[in-house]
């Protein structure tokens, strides 16, 4: 509690002064006292790169739909080194955090070239959406697509390369891209504390990106139900973007042939994983990224 | 332990002023009083609760946008009801900008993963206006009420007028007024298996949280909770929908809620060491590393 309750106090009080509306006196004294001792130099903020593969600029576009959020992100924590869509330099570079959306297509040598460099040049790559992370849609291809025909095999990067963290979902929420954002950035520029936090918060994408590179509705069968964890919810059917769960006497009724292997339901499911000690404190932490994020 | 209860800002018992959700209320009518507030002030467009299914018992979420689709989802059910599979909907066709849920403790737990790791729920988390939990030992399938009804308490699911757990026993109230009650020795077994790693008792992750135990007959334990509980709940009072006691001058009180919460999260406890190897030498997963 302590250490949660007190890691983003650092960051709003690095924001410019603000007019002062709210009450909550003690807290704006407070701001203003540290915001004259300390103001964050550009240099601090973390590097950001953006690869692009086989995926519809669905995550992209998530990305950007952070509206005033992103532009917060971009001007006080993140430098966007590259990026084909929404910055100049689409050239790899070494960056802090890659993130990589879309499959590899293994056919591709510039694919391959590029999820290859991306890795060598990144201290902590991210597998953005469904894509990167299991393939996604991509898997259902079977080539003949013109004008490159021969084009067929699409794996998602961690059959790859290595990947440190995972954000499932198709597309996923602009939400979760600025969350872990704006975790990267404590995990990598933070206090002692705010590591701990950003850590505590990512553990599970780390878990996830080192675990099976597959995802299927099957995963609400073989990781929830079959275990005798499943205790009815819906959250699994809300999740999913295709609406293949249902959700009959209480339990998930899967449509396999509607799942186009995203991963969200089984990420979303709190059977799937929970993390007591982070979401407990889910009032504290989502304020706090509202606020870093004003 | 300590923390069997969960954070809270204040706990009393209490229960509604408004006679008429007081008569068909399973106890001081808290969740149905709460939420008829909420869409008076505006705090919410609507709520999800379990409505009436398809069949005698079943619980179907549905959204309640007026106070009469509220009233007539009074009432405990004793089995699923996936209130978080309309989490999204709700924001969608519904066209809901501030969303009521109720729902177990396991419900609220899915409410706050949903906000803080939203995989798949987008623009969601934010327009959660009112979460109320609901006190919770365990929860059972629709097939074990009705093997429970019809099968140990020999009566027709269509015949059942109320059914309700207290006392240390699962009680089956008729239409023509004949009760039956089956000792939770019995009931155990059909229990839905997943509440067996459950570690909430008292919906610790909810913004308002009730039940009736603690409480006199007739009226409910409040735990109030979150900023957005504190703010919700102390508009309805002064808007006068309940009477209120101190939790320490109510019988039983808060010692049994503590003394249940822990029976509960200690027995649930052993079941994860047990899943931990599960005399196999390969284990079960636990949701919770
Ligand atoms: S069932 Fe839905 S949410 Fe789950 S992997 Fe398939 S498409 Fe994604
Ligand atoms: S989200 Fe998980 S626990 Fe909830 S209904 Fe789906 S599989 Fe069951
Ligand atoms: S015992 Fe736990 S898992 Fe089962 S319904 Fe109640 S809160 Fe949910």
């Amino acid at each position: 509690m302590g250490l949660l309750s007190s890691v983003f106090k650092k960051n709003v009080s690095e924001e410019p002064p603000k007019p002062v509306a709210a009450p909550q006196k003690t807290d704006v004294a407070k701001k203003a006292e540290t915001t004259t001792k300390e103001v964050k130099p550009v240099v601090d903020k973390i590097t950001l790169g953006y690869t692009h593969l086989s995926g519809c600029t669905g995550c992209t576009v998530a990305l950007a739909d952070n509206y005033g959020g992103l532009l917060t992100l971009l001007d006080k924590y993140v430098d966007l080194k590259y990026m084909p869509t929404l910055a100049d330099v689409r050239h790899i570079q070494q960056v802090d955090v890659a993130i990589v959306e879309g499959s590899v297509c293994i056919q591709d040598k510039l694919a391959v070239e590029e999820i290859k460099e991306t890795r060598a040049k990144a201290a902590v790559v991210v597998a953005l959406g469904g894509c990167a992370a299991y393939g996604n849609i991509t898997r259902f291809a079977r080539g003949g697509q013109q004008n490159q025909p021969q084009h067929e095999s699409y794996l998602p990067i961690g059959d790859l390369i290595k990947v440190d963290v995972l954000i499932p979902g198709c597309a996923p929420t602009p939400e979760m891209i600025r969350n872990v954002a704006v975790m990267a950035y404590l995990l990598l520029k933070g206090t002692k504390e705010q590591k701990d936090l950003a850590t505590a918060y990512l553990k599970p994408l780390m878990t996830m990106a080192a675990g099976c590179n597959a995802a299927c509705a099957c995963d609400i069968m073989t990781s929830v139900i079959n275990q005798g964890l499943c205790m009815g919810c819906g959250s699994c059917a809300a999740a999913c973007p295709v609406r293949a769960i249902t959700m009959e006497f209480g339990k998930p009724n899967l449509n396999r042939d509607l799942c186009i292997k995203c991963g969200a339901c089984v990420a979303q499911c709190p059977r799937g994983f929970f993390n007591t000690d982070v979401i407990s404190e889910y009032e504290a932490i989502n304020e706090a990224i509202m606020a870093a994020l004003q | 332990m300590g923390a069997e209860l969960g954070k809270y800002k204040s706990c009393v018992s209490a229960r509604s002023t408004d006679k008429e959700i007081l008569k068909g209320a399973q106890d001081g009518g808290i969740v149905t009083s709460l939420f008829a507030y909420a869409l008076e002030a505006g705090i919410i467009d609507g709520a999800i609760v379990a409505g009436k299914g398809d069949l005698p018992w079943k619980p179907e979420p549905v959204v309640a946008t007026t106070r009469a689709e509220l009233l007539a989802a009074r009432g405990t059910r004793y089995n699923i009801s996936p209130n978080m599979s309309l989490i999204k909907e709700v924001t969608r066709s519904y066209g809901l900008d501030k969303v009521g849920i109720v729902g177990t403790p396991c419900q609220m737990q899915a409410v706050r993963k949903a906000q803080l790791y939203p995989f798949g729920l987008r623009e969601v988390g934010d327009k959660i206006a009112l979460a109320v939990g609901i006190f919770c030992m365990e929860n059972f399938p629709y097939q074990s009420v009705l093997q429970l009804v019809e099968d140990h308490a020999a009566m027709k699911m269509e015949s059942v007028k109320k059914m309700e757990i207290g006392k240390g026993k699962f009680w089956v109230f008729g239409e023509r007024g004949q009760v039956v009650q089956l000792p939770l020795k019995v009931t155990h077994k059909y229990e839905q298996p997943g509440c067996h790693v459950c570690l909430d008792y008292v919906a610790n992750m909810a913004d308002i949280s009730t039940g009736s135990v603690g409480s006199p007959d007739g009226w409910s334990t409040i735990f109030v909770r979150s900023k957005i509980g504190d703010s919700v709940w102390a508009k309805a009072m002064a808007a006068g929908c309940f009477e209120t006691k101190p939790m320490e001058t109510v019988k039983p009180g808060l010692e049994l809620v503590t003394k249940l919460a822990n029976e509960k999260i200690s027995k649930n406890r052993k079941t994860l060491e047990e899943r931990a190897s599960f005399g196999t030498g390969k284990g079960l997963r636990n949701p919770y590393l």
